[in-house]
């Protein structure tokens, strides 16, 4: 017979230990899997995670990928520590985007330096707005969030579709589904000539800074804090619970609209269907990865880069389909979630009698 | 002396082995939009790439790359690892192709469906379909008994409406009381989505479904309801045995192979393709019985006189939907005005999503 019980003793070391356990794992089950598949393992896993980011182009385009990970996961770091579970990031993204490249829209034949602000102002204004409907209807009607953000997503997603095969399309690009290329006023400063890495890279540094001062040294943070940990204590200590949900939201929401309009301003460069790869989603692996620990994301977010990255690297080279990038991002949180239950649980094999079994 | 002599003969072989290597080493890659088992747009694409690995050339493909941010570095990367001519298959990587392009001067680049060559190593392919749409026009305004004929149809860009057009005008040639039901869909693939569609025309009195959207899904929704229907891109016979009339095929494998030999031999130059059934990059699936003999050598006819070029798809007179006349009588239409094609012709129902 099989006993679970919970340890009361979780040393904090291993805590943030198990998301390396997670990733070892993931990288040996990828290699049973590419032998399994008859793809030599250590050449494989070589093509997967060294070969992409061998040059620095490869590191641009990690860093480039990572960006709106990182973004996205810094803001639901905050909904999840304090209990809210906003599963819409990819809907506020969209959103996000599609105020951002409005007004990017709306300047399109014009030149000036406080264009990028505006365009990036409202991008996380868009994003913001978006997070705050599953936020109100929480708040005010008791809705459940997370039916709210989800749906909230197609919303966006359809109103995307609407605009680029509509109203916004490119006068001059015979119907097809996208708009104007925006002016270089509006599009984000490349680092270094010939990569793509762009200034919204700062945006996701200063998003971690800020997360880690609001979180450990203000008083909103300490709420956020308690308030995961228990609804009730935060009642008791006279948290008024309403603006705290609407705030971790409007920031949530804020930072993947920034994220949204970083993709659109940074390497697309206009407004169409494709603008995200899900990434609003993919976010939600890298928070947890990442300990819902600002540095802790950092790290998390080139880790799931990186298996994107691998995954096209694999396929051209060796020819392994591509979905094994998303076996490889499914395999991380399947392993993080086992390492955290046996963390959190200590499973016991009781060797009973018949004549206890029968109690 | 001699020593110099000997330098320049170990040289003078090394380049001649070098210029050999590297015309062994030529290598083509592929980027395609969706899976290679979608059994439509990709899988016909695969197929051309399949076409040109069996003569002899070395290839590459990467599918599923989404048409955002990603396809640029997935173009780079296939240019940066010794590709020497990339197929990239969907109208959305047309702004990364061009900007790969301009990076890498010495690979040779083929977008499909595009418009824009901005550099002399870009060309752009696509297939006159609108052809094979004729074709299903003739055969469905035969066919329906509730002249009615239900249009999946993706995305309102002229290669859509020209599809829609060519069929219209073909089915009333034929039947003139023919009426076309459109449901847009604004996607390439979605099999729930194409499925609703197909059932949503089919209780709108559709007996006659077509898709210009990639899933077996209408076909199939098509051969349960008991109605008639055609396959897109690839044959799709096989996913509705009774339904299915006829599939206009996607054939780019005769294409495929030539680019390749041309990039390999050093032939190759810029241009925009434009084939139709004549070059056979357009081809017809097998006819089904159900259609009848005589239909079916009308057809055929149909089908050579298209390709030889004796009729013309857009013949005048066309008229719009208010009236206005498009093509006069006896003229055919060009290519700039087929290439830019946004209005309906007459008989078609509804509006065209602006």
């Amino acid at each position: 017979m099989i006993k679970i019980e919970k340890r009361n003793d979780v040393p904090m070391a291993l805590y943030f230990f198990t998301p390396f356990i997670a990733i070892i794992l993931t990288i040996l089950g990828g290699g049973i899997i590419f032998y399994i598949l008859g793809f030599n393992p250590i050449e494989a896993l070589k093509f997967y995670f060294i070969t992409p980011i061998s040059n620095l182009y490869g590191l641009s385009e990690l860093l480039l990928k990572a960006t709106p990970l990182c973004l996205i996961a810094i803001g639901l770091s905050f909904c999840f520590k304090s209990n809210n579970w906003n599963i819409g990031a990819e809907g506020q993204l969209t959103f996000g985007a599609i105020v951002g490249g409005g007004v990017a829209l709306l300047f399109y034949n014009q030149e000036g330096f406080y264009i990028l602000p505006l365009v990036i102002l409202a991008g996380a204004i868009g994003g913001m707005i978006f997070a705050l409907i599953p936020a109100i209807l929480k708040t005010y009607f008791n809705t459940n969030e997370i039916l709210v953000s989800l749906m909230l997503v197609y919303v966006s997603k359809l109103l995307l579709d609407y605009l680029v095969v509509g109203p916004w399309s490119n006068p001059e690009g015979f119907n097809f589904p996208e708009t104007r290329q925006f002016s270089d006023s509006s599009r984000m400063p490349l680092l270094f000539e010939g990569l793509r890495i762009h200034a919204g890279i700062f945006l996701a540094l200063a998003a971690v800074m800020l997360s880690w001062f609001i979180l450990y040294k203000t008083y909103l943070g300490f709420q956020i804090k308690v308030s995961g940990l228990s609804l009730k204590t935060a009642k008791y200590a006279g948290f008024k619970g309403k603006t705290m949900i609407l705030v971790v939201f409007m920031i949530s929401g804020a930072c993947a609209g920034l994220a949204g309009v970083g993709e659109i301003t940074g390497p697309i460069g206009q407004l169409h269907r494709m603008i995200s790869p899900d990434y609003g989603f993919t976010a939600i692996i890298v928070a947890f990865l990442g300990r819902l620990n600002p540095f802790g994301i950092i790290f998390a977010s080139l880790v799931v880069a990186l298996t994107y990255l691998g995954a096209e690297t694999a396929q051209i080279f060796l020819q392994i389909p591509k979905y094994t990038g998303q076996v490889f991002q499914g395999m991380i949180l399947f392993f993080l979630l086992a390492s955290d239950y046996l963390l959190f649980f200590k499973v016991k094999i009781l060797n009973l009698k018949k004549n206890e079994l029968r109690h | 002396m001699y020593k110099n002599f000997f330098k320049y003969l170990i040289s003078a072989i090394f380049l001649l082995g070098f210029s050999v290597n590297s015309n062994a080493d030529f290598k083509v890659g592929f980027v395609y939009v969706g899976p290679t088992g979608d059994h439509g747009w990709t899988f016909q694409h695969h197929e051309g790439r399949n076409a040109v690995e069996a003569a002899g050339i070395k290839t590459t493909f990467v599918e599923s790359v989404p048409e955002g941010a990603d396809a640029e570095r997935v173009i780079r990367q296939l240019a940066q690892s010794g590709h020497d001519l990339i197929f990239t298959t969907s109208f959305g990587y047309m702004d990364p192709t061009n900007k790969v392009a301009k990076d890498f001067p010495n690979v040779k680049f083929e977008h499909a469906t595009g418009y824009k060559r901005e550099h002399s190593n870009v060309s752009t392919y696509s297939a006159r379909f609108y052809e094979g749409r004729t074709l299903l026009g003739h055969i469905a305004g035969k066919m329906t008994k509730t002249n009615t004929i239900g249009y999946i149809a993706s995305f309102p860009i002229p290669e859509v409406i020209r599809g829609i057009n060519a069929m219209t005008l073909a089915a009333q040639k034929v039947n003139p009381n023919i009426k076309t039901k459109i449901v847009w869909v604004f996607t390439w693939y979605d099999p729930g989505k194409e499925a609703e569609a197909a059932q949503a025309l089919i209780d709108q009195g559709a007996d006659v479904i077509m898709q210009h959207t990639d899933s077996t899904a209408p076909v199939q929704t098509a051969e349960k309801a008991g109605v008639w229907s055609f396959g897109q891109a690839s044959d799709m016979q096989r996913f509705a045995p009774k339904s299915i009339l006829t599939s206009i095929i996607d054939d780019w494998a005769p294409y495929y192979v030539e680019r390749a030999i041309a990039a390999r031999d050093g032939t190759w130059n810029q241009q925009d393709t434009w084939h139709g059934l004549k070059e056979g990059m357009v081809a017809m699936g097998p006819y089904n019985s159900a259609m009848g003999a005589d239909l079916v050598k009308e057809v055929e006819q149909l089908q050579k006189d298209l390709a030889s070029g004796k009729v013309h798809s857009f013949t005048g007179p066309i008229y719009d939907q208010k009236g206005n006349i498009l093509v006069a009588e006896g003229k055919v239409a060009d290519d700039g005005m087929l290439a830019g094609m946004s209005v309906y012709v007459k008989g078609v129902e509804g509006d065209i999503p602006k």
